[in-house]
């Protein structure tokens, strides 16, 4: 199981890989957009005296897990689906667990390295300092939370697409929506109506971007949050409730091949 | 073994509809073990669909499938190790190697053939670190062959498994799955090619708009007539007209006589007779009996079955 698991995750990287436009687009996309955001808005300061650069770069994160587990995930599934590779999968011994597990691993080793790009374009080019263990460690939970539940709600939002050339299209709405009103792209999220404001706080990027920001920000950067703190607790359970839902919708909504209903 | 005397496949009033269209309007067949089943008809015919009733990947909208004694939708883990699947086409990673591909579904097997052995017997060897995608169709085709027939299956599925295939990989083909039935492996697969059914299987079934037309072995297809026509090479200008009316002769080019109409033992010995009575020097003589194609063609080209028993 575990073997099968593993030889899976290999043929995903290597597909992946071998797919330079992917590569290219996908990848290097949230880095492209943190160097222009950081540098057309990079010269200024939060009130608090950090550079708007690194408050994108933190925020940024939770772009590049989107990016990585909920549109990767999905628009790989939907592709899957359309090809008939997931068919052909289903037509062998191969457990249905060992094929997601395979697509997670894939997730898991894209979305790492991305954080990691974000992280060393926050480090090299805007000075941000690195943080310390401990917030290191809160950096782990929230990214696997954060991977998780995106994944999870990408394989769901995969049933939906119906044109597998599309798939990018429609994942990419809720992600560019979502970042506008969760603090990624314009930050205070105090500058949002209220009502925006709430509807924002119900879906997990909020959320995930607070998170980052209390790992990469320094203490008092939290008076910029809604309530004026990190909220840590929130964070945690607002993406564990999402993992949960992620969960349940992932597996009443899977489907092995795009005709069969 | 669970099911272990049934047979590999038993498929009773199977109906598979898509929307308003019927695919499948209730077909029943069965496949014992061991034996070579072609689904043969036209494209839309319903063989398609009807395998993928017998593979598990729908479940039929009427009728009752069991592939080795299990339903194949709710035994489907316990099936698959047991079966190997050839689709028609896609459902490859396109960016992966066909060595990589052939290992990934060797992995999921608990008892794979060498990798190794089956590249070479496809003659996929060279193309061990080629892409997929840039594999010719002949190419995509064994690999899926190859890929349905690593876990050492008890029963495979070949959905046209020729399709696309060059005479000689065509041939290698043939002679492997001549080769799983020698092992005791059960076959149902499908074709519109006469000749790859008339050489590869026990038994024919063929379909027309989703329904079976006729069963039953290549020769029991093709003897349902008796000869059909009479070829003779003699000396040219004889006149006919004294063979007698139970037979309809003509002489299409000079020398050359065909003559249909009573064919059975005695007819053919009063039709030599009576060349012999006439002085004639017959040099040759030929037969020609309804071959599967005949049969095939008139059977999809009627509006009702004809022919063999249904």
């Amino acid at each position: 199981m575990i073997a099968v698991s593993l030889s899976r995750g290999h043929v995903e990287l290597l597909q992946f890989l071998r797919d330079r436009t992917a590569v290219v687009f996908t990848f290097f996309f949230p880095a492209l957009l943190l160097l222009l955001f950081g540098t057309i808005f990079g010269s200024e300061s939060t009130d608090q005296g950090v550079a708007v650069s690194r408050v994108f770069t933190a925020s940024m994160i939770a772009y590049g897990i989107l990016n990585t587990a909920f549109v990767t995930m999905g628009a790989g599934l939907a592709m899957d689906r359309e090809d008939g590779t997931l068919k052909r999968l289903r037509g062998t011994p191969m457990p249905a667990s060992a094929y997601l597990i395979g697509k997670g691993l894939l997730v898991l080793g894209l979305s790492v390295a991305e954080a990691a790009v974000l992280i060393g374009v926050g480090v090299l080019v805007f000075d941000m300092p690195l943080p310390d263990a401990a917030h290191w460690l809160t950096f782990g939970w929230i990214f696997l939370l954060s991977v998780f539940a995106c994944s999870t709600l990408g394989i769901a939002v995969s049933a939906l697409v119906k044109n597998a050339r599309n798939a990018g299209a429609i994942l990419n709405v809720p992600v560019v929506a979502l970042q506008f009103v969760s603090g990624v792209f314009i930050h205070p999220m105090s500058q949002l109506p209220d009502w925006l404001e709430k509807v924002a706080s119900i879906f997990p990027v909020r959320w995930m971007a607070q998170g980052f920001r209390y790992v990469f920000l320094p203490d008092g950067a939290q008076t910029q949050e809604i309530g004026g703190a990190w909220n840590l607790g929130t964070v945690a359970m607002v993406l564990g409730v999402w993992c949960v839902i992620g969960l349940i919708l992932c597996l009443v909504t899977f489907r092995w091949s795009s005709r069969d209903r | 073994m669970v099911g272990g005397d049934a047979a590999a496949v038993e498929v009773r009033d199977v109906v598979v509809r898509y929307g308003g269209t019927t695919a499948v309007g209730g077909v029943s067949l069965t496949l014992p073990r061991g034996r070579v089943l072609a689904l043969l008809g036209h494209n839309g015919a319903g063989k398609t669909s009807l395998l993928q009733v017998c593979e598990g990947f729908r479940r039929p909208d009427d009728g009752v499938a069991r592939v080795l004694g299990l339903d194949p939708v709710g035994d489907h883990d316990a099936l698959m190790p047991r079966l190997g699947i050839m689709l028609q086409s896609g459902g490859v990673y396109p960016w992966a190697t066909a060595g990589e591909i052939l290992r990934l579904f060797a992995s999921f097997a608990a008892n794979p053939l060498d990798t190794d052995m089956l590249l070479d017997r496809l003659g996929l060897r060279k193309f061990e670190r080629t892409r997929f995608r840039r594999l010719s169709g002949g190419e995509q085709q064994r690999l899926s062959l190859a890929v349905a027939l690593v876990g050492r299956p008890e029963l495979v599925f070949l959905d046209e498994p020729t399709a696309g295939m060059d005479t000689e990989a065509r041939h290698t083909t043939w002679q492997l799955i001549e080769e799983l039935r020698t092992d005791g492996v059960s076959v149902l697969l499908t074709t519109h090619l006469l000749d790859e059914a008339e050489r590869l299987a026990d038994d024919v079934v063929i379909m027309r708009s989703g329904e079976v037309a006729a069963t039953g072995t290549p020769a029991e297809l093709t003897s349902a007539a008796a000869i059909e026509v009479l070829e003779l090479r003699a000396d040219p200008g004889l006149d006919l007209s004294g063979l007698g009316s139970r037979w309809t002769a003509a002489e299409p080019a000079s020398g050359q006589y065909t003559i249909s109409g009573a064919l059975d033992t005695a007819g053919l010995a009063e039709i030599l007779a009576w060349f012999a009575s006439v002085g004639a020097d017959v040099t040759a003589v030929n037969t020609r009996r309804r071959t599967l194609e005949d049969v095939y063609l008139s059977l999809t080209a009627t509006q009702t079955p004809v022919g063999a028993t249904k």
